[in-house]
């Protein structure tokens, strides 16, 4: 199915957030990645991209678990998170945590070369076919602030979906507008960050879409946990999981 | 005590850290200073005469400027007398003593009463010369002279300036080197001429201040009328 | 007037803020029109991504030589007839204006729109002193008689409704008549309220002893002060008394006009969204013995305020700022706080990273906090300056210094702790989904957890799917 002669062996970085409530977002992951032709490993030394510490100001941690994701990662093709915000973490500003440490930063360059968020690993590296899913739904996509703005995904998703039979995608007023997440800013500034979900969530309801899709597990926590407050019936689900026909399960702050 | 000057210095020195001693940095000021090289110049007013003119026109008409084409100077006059006519004006101009505006053929409209100085808080109507004219965004150059005083643009509701068409150019970067050119005298560098003020005006007055509702003539000039004269007049 | 230091109360701030309705009405116009406007025109100039690249350029070369372009400055200010007074603090930069305005035995002075009279406090200090400040740019008129501080560097009174500033006009100037008629009931037509500022501030232009104005720029090459203005009052501020005295900033100065032809294609775009500001005028000394009108003294008023020590630090970018308020514009924060809440002079992301040094980490140490790292403000900053990047190295800074609350900063170092021990990590994991998985019930989601109320005051908290993660599952699939 690959354009690649030898089978790509790509390691999976599940990120924390698939990892403790959403395992499917995970093995949907694993299937687009097979599907296309990989060979997928789940290293189990994997934590967390050290993000929530980074972002917090602690460094010193940040540099040590980011030492940990690089030796976790080191003998794969590539590396891969249903995330762009982890994804991000470790392309974008892993190597600059070296600057004093010449040998380190070159392994975090190594590493930040090979790593990729789901949906741009697909489309702009494996070149993948259409995904065989199918789903009658009207769906409307939220663009990730870090997958966006670090990591420049924006089309891959929209493209795989519109290889989805049954999927019509319709876009808000400002898809790319940050929903309120930002990590620890959801719960210490909860107040700004409920406002600013809420604006999300006008705009979405606002389209008439049937079904949220996202690739980052924070916003889709976000956005859920609003619109359910809201007592929306709009599905919250991780792109992921409709690319790979896995919609069975409850969607997310759902229980059936 | 060192003043604060020095310190300042001193602050900004310890900042630039070891570069501070290199010579290359005033060789690069002075450099820098003496050939002002243009940054990239976008392509829209890269274009003939005639076209930058048409450019000009229909970039200052987007911003509620009117434009009165005539023929020749004999024609304006006439055409300054309808503007004021068409706004229900009285007939008096507050005008700017300059060569051209003052050598008008005025007389033919014995109407208007022409008055040559300064802006003050009772006059509603100046007409001015401009020094230029930039296409790329229908920008007025307006400079301080002898012969220019600069309230004519402000403190009048309506400011209309006589212009002609080579005055027209494409960019800004084109306008200050006429200027340049203009003010370099073989005794002095041109920067010795620089005048005290100069102004670019884009369409009139304008806010946004009251509920971000754009409303024109804030302060300054409510309406801003331009009569451009051919080339060859 | 003159700006009271809030931003430690950030959270309070904010609170308030998300109750005020016509806040959030101002704030839905900044959202809306004005970040699109700049969109549109942004697209109408295809060169306008490498004239950032260029702008940035310039700003980068003048930081690399920012004594010498300063001292060329001088130079031809001087030569021009203009004085420079250098001002390394607030209360050296207000005594040198008090100080000239005095020496002209001011009684009113008219002022243009300028952020950095804002910073020193001038209005306020000049009123102690007996000199009336007069603000002449519409917004920044509204909110002297509201005595309230900017909420945006650029639209200063946007958070005022119509109804709001109808009612502070009857209440400054019951008298005004319209055309001969008093005015009765005001109208809150916007257009009818600026004819009536128009025509009140008119006789005090002329009546005003000093005109004290900002400078976007100053340019080197001539010794020009830049401003960049709509309205047309700075103009009339600055050329209708007998003294202009213009406050500004060193990180201002620039090499050339060619520098400042570059720099004008992004500043109005990226404010307004226009293609260029009304009103560009450079002034160069006072008026010539020759010239016809203008002011018979021109000073600088210079000021340092920290920013030399900003120079070789990881904050040197904000440097670059042009104050265009783009990033404020396309904040969300900003568009749920305004301006106000951050408590200081300069609010949104460009507050944030400045902010903390110029009151202090500890009283500003909300400032960076209150960011999603969405990244949209250094999207849009025409000088590309890595805002959250600096942002981040105050919350660094602040949890070296251990200014970040204690809990705060045990949480995350316990969480790392565990994330670097993967067996600890792991187990907590175990249990903490667990329970969370046992609050959802059968409902799918938590309506209230205690200790991430933040959270679940205004959401439901998604209940995780399993009580088994993915990496557990997984072993036991593959064995």
């Amino acid at each position: 199915m690959s354009s690649i002669d030898s089978k790509p062996r790509v390691a999976l970085f599940v990120t924390c957030l698939v990892d403790l409530f959403r395992p499917s977002v995970g093995f949907a992951t694993l299937k687009l990645l097979e599907d296309a032709g990989c060979v997928v490993s789940v290293p189990e030394a994997q934590v967390c991209c050290g993000q929530p510490a980074y972002n917090s100001g602690d460094r010193k941690d940040t540099v040590a678990i980011a030492r940990q994701v690089i030796e976790a990662f080191e003998d794969y093709d590539y590396v891969v998170a249903p995330s762009g915000s982890c994804g991000g973490m470790i392309k974008d500003h892993y190597p600059a945590l070296f600057a004093a440490e010449p040998d380190w930063q070159r392994r975090a360059e190594d590493l930040s070369a090979r790593m990729f968020e789901l949906t741009s690993f697909l489309v702009d590296v494996l070149k993948a076919d259409p995904v065989a899913a199918k789903l009658e739904a009207k769906v409307t996509y939220h663009d990730s602030c870090s997958g966006l703005r670090e990591l420049g995904v924006k089309a891959q998703p929209r493209a795989l979906l519109g290889s989805v039979e049954g999927v019509e995608l319709v876009e808000m007023q400002t898809p790319e507008t940050c929903c309120g997440f930002g990590g620890t800013f959801c719960v210490k500034y909860g107040e700004v960050s409920t406002d600013i979900v809420t604006r999300k969530t006008a705009d979405i309801a606002g389209t008439g879409a049937d079904m949220l899709l996202a690739g980052d597990m924070g916003c889709l926590l976000n956005m859920a946990g609003r619109l359910k407050r809201e007592g929306s019936s709009i599905q919250v689900r991780h792109v992921a999981e409709v690319l790979a026909g896995m919609t069975d399960m409850p969607a997310i702050g759902e229980s059936k | 005590m060192s003043s604060s000057r020095d310190r300042i210095f001193a602050t900004l020195r310890a900042g630039l850290k070891h570069t501070v001693d290199d010579p290359a940095r005033p060789a690069a000021v002075a450099e820098r200073i003496a050939s002002h090289p243009r940054n990239l110049l976008p392509q829209r007013a890269q274009l003939p005469h005639a076209e930058q003119v048409a450019l000009f026109t229909a970039k200052v008409e987007a911003l509620t400027v009117t434009v009165d084409s005539v023929a020749g100077v004999a024609d304006v006059p006439g055409r300054i007398a309808d503007y004021l006519a068409r706004h229900n004006l009285p007939s008096r101009l507050r005008v700017a003593p300059d060569p051209l505006l003052q050598s008008l053929p005025w007389s033919e409209r014995p109407m208007l009463q022409i008055d040559y100085g300064g802006g003050r808080s009772q006059d509603l109507v100046s007409v001015t010369p401009a020094f230029a004219a930039i296409a790329e965004t229908g920008t007025l150059m307006l400079q301080s002279s002898s012969t220019t005083p600069t309230t004519l643009h402000f403190v009048p509701d309506h400011h209309i300036v006589v212009l002609k068409e080579s005055q027209v150019t494409g960019t800004l970067e084109e306008a200050f080197q006429r200027l340049r050119d203009k003010l370099a005298k073989s005794d002095k560098d041109w920067v010795e001429n620089w005048p005290r003020t100069v102004n670019f005006v884009t369409g009139p007055s304008r806010t946004a201040d009251i509920e971000g509702v754009p409303v024109l003539g804030a302060h300054g000039p409510r309406r801003l009328h331009i009569v451009l004269i051919a080339d060859g007049a | 007037m003159s700006m009271e230091v809030t931003a430690q109360n950030f959270e309070a701030n904010a609170a308030k803020a998300l109750r005020d309705p016509n806040l959030r009405k101002a704030m839905g116009i900044i959202s809306g029109p004005m970040a699109s406007r700049r969109v549109e025109t942004a697209r109408e100039l295809p060169e306008f991504e490498a004239l950032r690249d260029e702008g940035v350029k310039i700003k980068n070369h003048v930081l690399q030589h920012i004594d010498l372009y300063l001292e060329k400055f001088e130079q031809q200010l001087t030569a021009r007839g203009g004085k420079l007074h250098w001002c390394r603090t607030p209360r050296e930069a207000r005594e040198t204006v008090l100080a000239l305005c005095r020496s002209r035995d001011a009684k009113i002075v008219t002022k243009g729109k300028s952020m950095v009279t804002e910073e020193i406090g001038l209005n306020d200090f000049l009123l102690e002193h007996g000199i009336t400040p007069v603000e002449t740019d519409l917004g920044e008129y509204i909110i002297q008689l509201a005595h309230e501080p900017p909420s945006h560097i650029i639209g200063p009174a946007l958070h005022k409704t119509r109804e709001q500033i109808a009612d502070l006009f009857e209440e400054h100037h019951p008298d005004y008549e319209l055309n001969g008629k008093k005015a009765g009931t005001r109208s809150t037509e916007p257009q009818v309220l600026v004819t009536e500022a128009r025509s009140v501030l008119r006789d005090t232009y002329f009546r005003a002893d000093v005109g004290i104005t900002g400078a976007n720029f100053l340019i080197a090459e001539t010794g020009a002060t830049v401003i960049v203005t709509n309205e047309g009052n700075g103009d009339l501020t600055q050329s209708l008394p007998k003294m202009h005295i213009a406050v500004s900033s060193i990180e201002k100065v620039i090499p050339t006009l060619e520098d400042l032809s570059t720099i004008l294609r992004v500043l109005a775009r990226s404010a307004t969204g226009q293609e260029m500001s009304c009103y560009t005028t450079l002034s160069c000394g006072p008026k010539r013995a020759e010239d016809i009108d203008g002011p018979e003294e021109f000073h600088v008023v210079l000021v340092d305020n920290g920013r030399s020590e900003m120079l070789g630090t990881a904050l040197q970018p904000l440097l670059r700022c042009i104050r265009c308020g783009a990033c404020m514009n396309n904040c969300p924060v900003y568009h749920s706080v305004g301006g106000h809440a951050y408590g200081w002079v300069y609010p949104g992301p460009i507050g944030a990273a400045l902010d903390p040094h110029m009151i202090g980490l500890e009283t500003a140490r909300h400032l960076p906090n209150a960011s999603t790292f969405c990244g949209k403000c250094e999207e849009v900053c025409p000088m590309r300056i890595p805002l959250p990047d600096i942002m981040r190295h105050w919350r660094e800074l602040a949890h070296e210094q251990q200014i970040t609350p204690p809990l705060q900063r045990w949480g995350i170092e316990a969480w790392a702790f565990a994330a670097k021990h993967p067996w600890l990590y792991r187990l907590g994991a175990r249990v903490a989904i667990a329970a969370l998985k046992l609050l959802g019930k059968d409902k799918g989601r938590i309506a209230s957890l205690p200790l991430a109320s933040g959270w679940t005051d205004g959401r439901d908290f998604p209940a995780p799917q399993s009580a088994d993660t993915f990496m557990s599952q997984y072993k036991k699939r593959s064995h």
